[in-house]
């Protein structure tokens, strides 16, 4: 590893942004449930509260809206909060918040306030945490205007757009994976920025494109691993943010594979998928189709707690292997 | 401490402005002239006078969708706000916003708000601001009886005592939550009493008397600039008018409101100036005839203004 490049986890990569653009703007701060002495329950903000106080580091009761409001309300008057949300189910709680309020007030007001705020949230199954602390409901924030949907799937992209996010004007929804925090990966020593709004090629292929983001990013590689060995060049699309999307180099990437896989973890119906599929289909890509746009996705079903049922709830390595492979025969 | 004689006639021309700018708004309500719906504040004049009057020019105040008073006694430009309400260019919020969503965040006002009890939070929010950048302001947090039945209600008052914000949590206690009165909606006479729960101060008052209102206010906020945290007071109150345009009023009898009219906050106050000699019969009609002339001229700026291009439709969506 060259001297300039550092490994880190998920977790780590996420602390590290936290604590530059702390030390970088005396505005920003955080605040959250069990985010100071216990460090977040997912421990990414395990000894910011020792470094930086009691102050930047804010613990608050349980209370979902007021921790939405009260991060607008002070966004709105010259901070940089950093709100976390235990688990992303709870969002729900403070969705008056998020939704009514802090979506709109840019555009309620004429575009005379700002609310550069973000709220980090952990997403996703795969933990036995059943209906209420597994979902992934980016979709519902997806449908607002007004808000920026992030989900990162690498330490690298989760420094880079975290950092990125805290210096957006705008209310961001920040959504971790709960499986990708123990993940390691590179990144420089020095500092760096990852915009919102660009996709990034994971893997160069031919055949077909998969996009896929957060968690199933490191599903699709692994299938398209495992599928160049049969000779199925496979490029992978991770889109990094869902709003903005960055729809053209999906539709480059189709017009040079003629195929579209979309892989993601939340339900189906009405899902994320639907909207990257539609943009595709409107879009100059359509001509070069060579099998109609699929869709591989969570159930549409609450997640269950036996990981059996679990594991069959949202999609897996080898599920993607045999959707590529029927995409690919298809003519 | 008694506000100067010329704070005294401010407030007057204060209360008499929010009514004569919301007997307009009734009128171009019924007229159609105004194209959405719209909350009148009459009646409930002396509560935003009297609060707004206890603070200063740099501190917030974050209101409610019965909120062209609030913005008034925070110094709104009457011009503007008539053109929000028309929906035109000029408005505050250029014509996106209208009657439920006027704000000025640079002049302290962080707008009024649809949902209720939905600017509570944001008012804490506030109140961190001021902490954190060792700010010597308050927020004056004004929302209705309905709202102290919302779960942010209880969530706010928790999160400003036990971090200690600077907030004056303000209840209009207008008596009826659109159709729901206070007496259906709580099994508590005094709304005040939850204060105790939070472990702050609270106290009812006469929200028809200004001078109490202001009173009040001035405690809480003197509290609230000490360090000592917030507040919770609540000022007893009528709406005179229905809720919205289309209120048929089923649920109150024309006696109760013609008994609260004769509690007018406007004309208490008046006599209570003239009986001091503070105004006379004729500064008083002198004092009319500005007002009027200054909602006439509101009336014309907003009607001669443009509305928003259709370009701006997709406008401020986001900020960059």
């Amino acid at each position: 590893m060259p001297v300039n490049i550092v490994k880190l986890t998920y977790r780590e990569a996420l602390r590290r942004a936290l604590r530059e653009e702390m030390q970088r703007d005396e505005n920003v701060y955080m605040m959250g449930e069990d985010i100071g002495v216990y460090g977040g329950a997912f421990g990414v903000s395990l000894g910011l509260m020792e470094e930086f106080g009691k102050e930047k580091i804010k613990d608050t009761p349980l209370s979902e809206s007021v921790i939405v409001g009260a991060a607008l309300g002070s966004a709105l008057t010259g901070m940089r909060p950093v709100a976390e949300i235990m688990f992303m189910d709870f969002i729900t709680i403070g969705m008056d918040q998020l939704i009514n309020q802090a979506a709109k007030i840019h555009y309620m007001y004429g575009g005379k306030a700002r609310v550069p705020m973000v709220l980090r949230t952990a997403g996703g199954s795969g933990t036995g945490a059943a209906a209420q602390h597994s979902q992934s409901l980016e979709a519902l924030l997806c449908h607002i205007p007004g808000l920026k949907v992030v989900m990162p799937s690498t330490p690298y992209d989760a420094l880079g757009l975290l950092k990125s996010s805290i210096r957006d004007d705008n209310p961001v929804v920040f959504i971790e994976h709960k499986l990708l925090y123990s993940q390691k990966g590179e990144m420089p020593q020095s500092e760096y920025l990852v915009s919102l709004g660009e996709a990034k090629v994971k893997r160069q292929g031919t055949d077909a494109t998969i996009v896929a983001f957060s968690i199933m990013v490191p599903k699709a590689l692994a299938a398209a691993d495992k599928l160049s060995k049969e000779g199925i060049s496979i490029e992978v699309i991770d889109p990094r943010t869902l709003v903005p999307l960055d729809s053209q180099r999906i539709v480059n990437s189709v017009k040079k594979t003629h195929r579209l896989l979309i892989v993601h973890e939340a339900c189906g119906r009405g899902g994320f998928g639907a909207e990257i599929l539609a943009q595709v289909e409107e879009s100059e890509a359509f001509d070069y189709l060579d099998a109609p746009i699929r869709r591989l996705t969570g159930r549409n079903i609450p997640i269950p707690y036996s990981p059996g049922l679990e594991r069959r709830t949202v999609p897996q390595e080898d599920d993607i292997i045999q959707a590529v492979s029927k995409l690919v025969v298809s003519e | 401490m008694q506000p100067s004689r010329s704070a005294l006639v401010q407030m007057y021309k204060q209360m008499l402005t929010i009514r004569r700018f919301e007997e307009k708004v009734a009128e171009f309500l019924v007229k159609g002239i105004i194209y959405g719906t719209g909350h009148l504040y009459i009646g409930e004049e002396a509560v935003a006078v009297g609060a707004c009057r206890a603070i200063k020019p740099d501190d917030y105040i974050t209101s409610t969708h019965r909120g062209h008073g609030h913005c008034i006694a925070k110094g709104a430009d009457l011009n503007r706000m008539m053109s929000e309400l028309l929906g035109k260019a000029t408005g505050y919020c250029k014509g996106k916003g209208g009657s439920m969503h006027i704000a000025d965040v640079e002049a302290g006002n962080l707008g009024a708000n649809g949902v209720v009890g939905g600017g509570i939070p944001i008012a804490c929010g506030a109140g961190i601001t001021i902490k954190m950048k060792g700010l010597k302001r308050v927020v004056l947090c004004f929302f209705g009886d309905g709202a102290v039945n919302q779960g942010v209600f209880h969530e706010s008052l928790n999160l400003a005592s036990v971090w200690n914000l600077p907030v004056i949590f303000i209840c209009e206690n207008n008596q009826y939550a659109m159709s729901t009165a206070t007496r259906i909606a709580f099994n508590i006479e005094d709304l005040s009493l939850r204060a105790a729960s939070y472990g702050m101060p609270g106290v009812k008052v006469d929200g028809n008397d200004v001078l109490r209102v202001y009173e009040e206010i001035s405690k809480a906020v003197a509290h609230a600039r000490d360090g000592k945290g917030p507040s919770f007071v609540v000022c007893q109150t009528y709406r005179w008018k229905g809720h919205s345009r289309s209120d048929a009023e089923k649920y109150r009898t024309r006696q109760e409101v013609a008994k609260w009219k004769k509690n007018c906050p406007l004309k208490r106050f008046g006599g209570y100036l003239l009986d001091k000699g503070i105004l006379s019969e004729e500064e008083m009609g002198q004092i009319e005839g500005e007002v009027i002339s200054s909602i006439k001229q509101a009336v014309d700026f907003a009607q001669d203004s443009p509305f928003p291009s259709l370009e701006t439709l997709e406008e401020d969506v986001y900020a960059s």
